[in-house]
């Protein structure tokens, strides 16, 4: 590695990366550059690349074009090194369903060339702290959706890389493991690694990812902070339902004042205005009743996957259940 | 977290090149050790190595052996060592099938992202599989011993027809493995498997005398590898003998291997 690599600061730096699969371009020159220590989010809707992008990231398939670096080291060149720097969490539980969560870890543990001990308390460490302790005997077939997608990760963090590719790892949880799972991840980068993680929720990528690609057919077509983002496809909407609508005039000012920007008013006792921080919303309700302006009712529509596609490429994502390219 | 979880950083770590020797060894084994655990949790993966070998030649001799050899006794030391590689020969087609279920599952890829010798899933499996032969050879030799075979070499003799028998064997699971790597799903392996085998085995010295066959049945008959390793292994399991048989049995394995054995590890790290 030179000095030039390891100070870039990159965990995963890709340009004009392409990979055809016959005359389907599933992925048509993205170009990420992720910080080491992020949370990088790539959004985007069935189809768009974003597995393909992993697997080629991960030295699952070779690239058709472009280059893809992983801390400065070459994913084709140099993959058995890039492999010693990542953990893979796939779109498929990539665990062997026949043994046992116990037996899973063990052998990965082995194969990463710990010792027999070292193995089994790796282990131990890692059933316990993915909360599968009681069920670490059981084989995997009668495992939940979440206790699988727990052991998955779990089997991506044995050689404690400072990488890790997490791609959709909430797809088809319930809410209240979806919400389990975000937890893990954001305790994952609290110990230091960087994450790279799918998803096709705009809702996850805001909740987890310091920055966001949005990816689709195989391009990037917006890349930036959380924030920056959301500010350019226009952020959650705040919609208000004046008891009264004499008092019109006297709540736009007070929005104008709390929140900076001018509220249109679409219908009589309506009242919207665009509010790019939701912290606001207490200082504003707290502002209008001092104004003694009383509310019919509050909401707060947020921007849906389809809006920001629609604002982003002017068309609306592609409703295909042709999956991307498989292994 | 933890403070085990943390991550170690980037610079921190020493980088390998690529996997030694020593760890592909190392590697294999492990795997070998995942798909012997792997049986012991399906065991119904084991019929064609339990069942099979104790059904098959209690059925063809008390089916044959009167028309055969006269007598069911008589028949013994004829088919139960055409039985036995029959039987293993059988087996060495599990290599492939699994082989294949195994890269289309989630957890291949797994494997592959890992900083692993790349060889180790399907050297561990050529591993793993001997066990399988191992069981499939005490089997047969026990089922004929239990229907009153009495080996003429004794022990010995059966040991070296039983090592023969495996060696054979696990030169032919690199074909297998081969198809396996090659075939779209473990279904048509078993399939390609079974219309190589099927022939492979009737049309031998297993069952029946040669000479009683039409004549263009015994020219391919005596070229048939399988009846080589019949007549091999009933030389060293009645008689304690080796013949030519015996040295055409360790060739053909050698030649198998020496022209499966780079064919397969060249398909198989293409798409691994």
């Amino acid at each position: 590695m030179t000095d030039a690599q390891k100070n870039s600061g990159l965990a995963v730096e890709t340009k004009d990366l392409i990979k055809v699969f016959g005359d389907n371009r599933a992925v048509d020159g993205v170009d990420l550059r992720v910080p080491v220590g992020s949370i990088y989010g790539v959004l985007g809707p069935n189809g768009a690349g974003k597995t393909t992008t992993i697997n080629i990231l991960s030295t699952l398939m070779s690239a058709d074009g472009g280059t893809a670096k992983v801390f400065g080291h070459d994913v084709g060149r140099e993959a058995h090194a890039v492999r010693q720097l990542i953990g893979l969490t796939g779109q498929n539980a990539s665990v062997d369903e026949t043994l046992t969560a116990g037996e899973n870890l063990f052998i990965f543990g082995r194969l990463l060339g710990l010792s027999r001990s070292a193995a089994r308390q790796r282990t131990t460490e890692l059933l316990e702290e993915f909360n599968l302790v009681d069920v670490a005997k059981r084989p995997l077939g009668k495992f939940s959706g979440g206790m699988r997608r727990r052991l998955d990760l779990a089997a991506s963090l044995i050689a404690q890389p400072p990488l890790i590719f997490l791609d959709e790892p909430t797809t088809g949880l319930d809410p209240r493991t979806r919400n389990q799972m975000w937890d893990t991840i954001r305790r994952l980068v609290k110990s230091g690694s960087t994450v790279l993680l799918t998803t096709q929720y705009l809702d996850e990528a805001d909740q987890l990812a310091d920055r966001i690609a949005v990816i689709d057919r195989g391009k990037v077509v917006a890349e930036g902070t959380t924030s920056e983002l959301k500010a350019s496809i226009g952020t959650a909407t705040l919609q208000l339902s004046l008891a009264d609508k004499v008092s019109v005039p006297a709540a736009s000012q007070v929005i104008e004042r709390v929140l900076g920007t001018k509220p249109t008013n679409p219908e009589q006792h309506m009242l919207a205005a665009p509010m790019a921080d939701p912290e606001k919303i207490t200082d504003l309700l707290d502002a209008l009743r001092k104004a003694d302006i009383h509310l019919q009712e509050v909401s707060v529509q947020k921007p849906t996957l389809d809006e920001v596609f629609l604002t982003l490429t002017g068309k609306p994502t592609r409703k295909e259940t042709k999956q991307e390219g498989s292994v | 977290m933890d403070a085990e979880n943390v991550a170690i950083s980037a610079n921190s770590r020493k980088l390998k090149k690529r996997a030694s020797v020593v760890q592909a060894v190392h590697n294999s084994l492990t795997m070998a050790y995942r798909d012997l655990l792997k049986m012991r949790r399906t065991p119904e993966q084991f019929s064609d190595v339990t069942i099979q070998p104790i059904l098959f030649p209690v059925m063809f001799t008390y089916i044959f052996g009167g028309a055969i050899a006269g007598n069911v006794h008589a028949y013994l030391p004829y088919i139960i060592p055409g039985m036995l590689a029959m039987s293993v020969v059988t087996t060495s087609q599990v290599t492939g099938t699994q082989l294949r279920e195994d890269m289309d599952k989630g957890v291949f890829n797994r494997f592959r992202s890992l900083p692993i010798a790349r060889i180790a899933p399907l050297a561990g499996a050529l591993i793993a599989d001997t066990l399988r032969y191992a069981i499939a050879t005490f089997m047969t030799f026990l089922t004929g011993y239990v229907i009153g075979y009495r080996p003429g070499a004794g022990l010995g003799g059966v040991v070296a027809a039983s090592l023969l028998t495996i060696v054979v064997a696990w030169a032919i699971s690199w074909i297998f493995a081969l198809i396996g790597v090659m075939a779209r799903s473990s279904s048509s392996v078993q399939a390609i498997a079974f219309l190589v085998i099927f022939p492979l085995s009737f049309l031998s010295n297993a069952f029946v005398p040669v000479k009683t066959l039409p004549g263009w049945m015994q020219a391919f008959v005596k070229v048939n590898p399988i009846s080589h390793l019949v007549s091999a292994a009933r030389q060293l399991a009645n008689y304690g003998t080796i013949g030519h048989d015996f040295w055409y049995c360790l060739l053909g394995a050698a030649v198998v291997v020496l022209i499966f054995a780079p064919l397969t590890v060249r398909a198989y790290m293409r798409r691994a």
